[in-house]
């Protein structure tokens, strides 16, 4: 049985490389589609000064980029690492979509990132542009696929496992790719992301515009980004509200820690904007709440209800007794893969195989389970109700504060007043943290209400992490950390800047200011990339 | 079940061709980041050398990105239990690859020399590092890692980090580095000119005379090694898991593949031909015909260990009839279908992009220029 500490280890490791990794992907993603959309204004206008936006805030993007890259490459390697178990146990449909994402996304974006910026001289205007949305384009499949893997450990269907090979084994491709999970969750994944640009750009701007510097470039930018902002947070919180919708349906314990709902309650259902969640006690220590608004929100009627955690933990006791024997099957069949009376009884109660697994947990050896073990399972099938609860509110306080934001900040610019709105703009410059909080509480949400499962309901955490030593784990865990920490502080230094460097005259070989022209045989490095002592 | 083993072959293959392209196309890169240090001696040189690559590097490492998804969705087996019990060595790998990109993107933002001086460094352990453990995990196959499943297939691993720098693996990993090093001399030749190309000359040369030894003293310890010859079994094409087979270990076995078909001798010839070849190109100053060649010696090489080891993918030491094999180890039948309709599209689509990326940014890179330029690396 593998040690409770090194799952531990495992997971925190896991947690804090994935939300480190999330920190940059969201702005590659937003980032992309506007840095196409301004060279598409560029190339459709001919105004220099959209070139050198799209220039300028590509250096941006770049070096987002790099840690973007190389923080995704641990992801790519920690289900093996760490989750081994895991990762032969799904691995037959987890690992497609990974390995789609290679192929048809990522591949596509890395090779055209480079043309993107070393191309401007090189390729003509058509050419370039075309590059450039495909680089964005090529982001956001890759993001397509990886929740199309992720959806899989939040809804897996499409799957089941196979006693020959004692793994699940994919039964339906088109069902895996087109689970309900998998689509609202891609999309409002990637106007996270969209929304995370909007914010950055727009703060960026707002920095610029506060000081006088580069006006030019940063009321248009600014406005761009407050029109981008608008949509794509609209949109982030309708694709929310549809995922939300989704999960009452395929993870109703997910649901009911983030509306902290312990017991049933009559339709209409009311909503706790405010209460504190006491896991040990089964209630909401003080609340504040509005009636009616849960049934609109995850049923989308007035008389719905949906289950509380109370008789969630009921139905896993059922389900639990039933997994049991299905454990008990297998281990039969692995003994004697021609057991006929094993196999019966794994394919009755194969449905519940993983709470099986579960209990397991609490109780090694299957044939002397107690009913106390059952229920301290049963009660294991509920997360963490206040992270998750407070992660998922926080989660929408943000998503509404940018909604209102970005709204009164289209209002002032397509006026031309945002100059002389100073207030607009000094709150834009410290909204920049906002959206990357926020997605790394949509993150939490959705993979901490997931717990205690990898696979939800088909294979438990506990079982799913490589049988490292705890020593291992404390060196792999605090190498990351250490890194992870230089990476950061590197990164932030040069993007900050970068930034106060400007457009004009930022990063590179500020040592080398330009003289003339290449004019050399062979392949010149653009002198006009980025910088811009050009045409702008 | 025909038609399960035959995907079962094709994904086989299919993970050649990838490993194959990561390590001519990642590998390059990663030679370049090795010798940055001595074929560049000025910081101008230096950003010669990145900037040669520069728009090349990301997509390549995509190759090491997509080896490692294929593997997770072609093998799971393989995946799940290789890089869990290769885990400091897998750390290793991720550690010093997740600076590569960075030193890439970071280095050159700063004229401060420290600050680039320190990327020098991380660029030159980027590099080499990960070919040195890319090669040794290769050397490893063939002798085998201690690890054993349980009932349910969960893996356990009883090795140690030492075992696995064994000295069979630190050859194979040096084999490795010194074709990196070859490789990514002769894309330095295709890219500068005066001393850089003649500093990248001797490089390649003595990478290719290197890897000329070390691919030879490989083949005669080879015979001397145990091998792992399966000897029952459900076999290919049929559902099942690593504890249904028996395999027995008998010392020169990796090389009876080699007996039976005398015709994959021009496997092992391909790769020494390659790096002759790409030696004596290299010595012309013919870099091209060199890269060329040197990407067949690469070829060569992994297809000389693919082709001994047949069908087995990661021989245990320790268990040996738990060996993982092409056909304990595979994706369903199902999911190994999907994934050859994927790259059959996809794979083609990629090689053509990538060549056009190349032929946009081919001919020189000059210092001027670069000095000019805001943005170059």
């Amino acid at each position: 049985m593998i040690n409770g500490t090194v799952v531990d280890l495992s997971r925190i490791q896991f947690a804090a490389t994935a939300l480190y990794h999330f920190l940059f992907v969201p702005l590659t993603l937003g980032l992309s589609f506007l840095l196409a959309a301004m060279e598409t204004v560029y190339v459709t206008t001919g105004k220099p000064i959209y070139r050198q936006m799209a220039q300028f805030w590509g250096k941006l993007f770049m070096i987002n980029f790099a840690l973007g890259v190389a923080t995704g490459l641990t992801m790519e390697f920690q289900f093996g690492t760490n989750w081994s178990f895991y990762s032969s146990f799904v691995g037959d449909i987890f690992g497609a979509p990974l390995a789609i994402e290679g192929l048809m996304a990522f591949f596509m974006e890395s090779t055209f990132v480079g043309l993107m910026v070393f191309g401007w001289e090189r390729l003509s205007r058509g050419q370039h542009l075309a590059v450039t949305w495909l680089v964005a384009l090529g982001s956001n499949l890759s993001a397509l696929w990886i929740l199309v893997a992720n959806g899989f450990m939040q809804d897996p269907v499409g799957a089941a496992f196979n006693p020959v090979t004692m793994r699940m084994q994919l039964t339906s491709f088109q069902k895996l790719i087109f689970s309900p999970d998998v689509q609202s969750k891609f999309v409002h994944t990637s106007i996270a992301g969209y929304v995370t640009a909007a914010m950055f750009v727009a703060g960026v701007s707002a920095y610029y515009m506060l000081r006088n510097r580069h006006l030019d470039l940063a009321k248009r930018s600014f406005r761009m980004a407050a029109l981008y902002g608008v949509l794509a947070t609209i949109g982030v919180i309708t694709l929310g509200d549809a995922l939300g919708f989704v999960a009452a349906r395929v993870q109703p314990t997910k649901l009911a820690a983030m509306e902290g709902l312990w017991r049933k309650e009559v339709a209409p259902m009311p909503f706790n904007v405010i209460a504190f969640p006491e896991q040990a006690e089964q209630r909401n220590i003080g609340k504040v709440q509005v009636p009616a608004v849960l049934s609109l929100l995850v049923t989308h009627s007035l008389t719905g209800t949906v289950p509380g955690i109370a008789a969630l933990e009921r139905q896993a006791v059922g389900r639990i007794q039933n997994g049991i024997p299905a454990v008990q099957a297998l281990e039969a069949l692995a003994k004697n893969p021609n057991d006929a009376a094993a196999l019966a009884q794994f394919n009755a109660h194969k449905a519940d195989l993983g709470y099986g697994f579960l209990v397991q947990r609490f109780a090694p050896d299957l044939n002397n389970v107690t009913p106390a073990e059952v229920q301290e399972a049963a009660r294991d099938t509920i997360p963490p109700v206040a992270a998750v609860f407070w992660s998922f509110r926080l989660m929408v306080g943000l998503g509404l504060a940018m909604l209102a934001y970005f709204v009164l900040a289209a209002l002032y610019t397509l006026r031309n007043r945002i100059q002389k709105k100073t207030w607009i703009l000094k709150v834009a410059v410290w909204m920049i943290p906002v959206p990357f909080l926020a997605n790394e509480m949509g993150w939490l949400v959705a993979e901490l209400g997931r717990q205690p499962w990898t696979v939800f309901g088909v294979l438990p955490t506990w079982m799913s992490a490589s049988t490292h030593s705890v020593g291992y784990m404390a060196f792999s865990l605090i190498g990351f950390v250490t890194l992870y920490s230089i990476f950061i502080a590197v990164e932030m230094y040069l993007m900050v800047r970068a930034i106060r460097l400007g457009p004009e005259e930022h990063g590179g070989s500020g040592d080398a200011p330009p003289q003339t022209r290449p004019t050399l045989a062979g392949r010149t490095v653009p002198a006009a990339a980025y910088g811009n002592k050009l045409e702008g | 079940m025909q038609v399960y083993a035959d995907a079962q072959v094709i994904w086989w293959l299919l993970l050649g061709v990838l490993l194959m392209g990561l390590a001519v196309m990642v590998g390059m890169d990663m030679g370049v980041g090795a010798i940055l240090r001595s074929v560049g001696r000025t910081d101008e040189e230096r950003r010669v050398a990145l900037n040669i690559i520069g728009p090349h590097w990301d997509g390549n490492q995509v190759w090491f990105i997509l080896g490692g998804g294929a593997i997770f969705a072609a093998f799971p087996l393989i995946y799940a239990t290789a890089f869990s019990g290769f885990y400091v060595v897998m750390l290793l790998l991720l550690w010093t690859m997740i600076m590569r990109p960075l030193g890439f993107e970071y280095r050159s933002r700063i004229a401060n020399p420290d600050w680039r001086g320190v990327w020098d460094w991380v660029l030159f352990v980027s590099g080499a590092v990960p070919m040195i453990v890319f090669g040794a995990a290769f050397g490893n196959l063939f002798h085998g890692v201690p690890f054993h499943f349980e009932w349910n297939m969960t893996s356990y691993y009883t090795g140690s980090f030492l075992g696995l720098l064994n000295p069979f693996a630190i050859l194979t990993g040096v084999l490795s580095l010194a074709l990196a090093a070859m490789m990514g001399a002769l894309t330095v030749m295709n890219g500068a000119e005066g001393p850089m190309f003649e500093r990248a000359r001797g490089i390649a040369q003595g990478g290719a005379a290197a890897a000329i030894a070390l691919f030879a003293i490989g083949g005669f310890w080879v015979r001397a090694l145990g091998g792992y010859r399966l000897t029952g079994g459900p076999g290919p094409g049929v559902p099942q898991t690593p504890l249904e087979q028996s395999v027995t270990v008998l010392p020169g076995a990796w090389l009876a593949n080699f007996g039976a078909h005398p015709i994959l001798w021009i496997v092992p010839l391909a790769g020494f031909g390659g790096m002759i070849g790409a030696l004596l190109a290299a010595r012309a100053g013919r870099s091209h015909l060199g890269w060329w060649l040197g990407a067949a010696a690469w070829i060569g090489v992994i297809g000389t260990a693919g082709a001994a080891l047949f069908p087995f993918m990661l021989p245990s030491s320790s268990n040996p009839s738990m060996s993982l094999t092409i056909w304990n180890s595979s994706s369903s039948r199902l999911t190994l279908l999907w994934m050859i309709g994927f790259a059959a599209v996809f794979v083609p689509l990629i090689l053509w992009y990538t060549s056009w990326a190349f032929w946009v940014m081919r001919g020189k890179v000059s210092a001027e220029t670069i000095a000019r330029d805001d943005h170059a690396y």
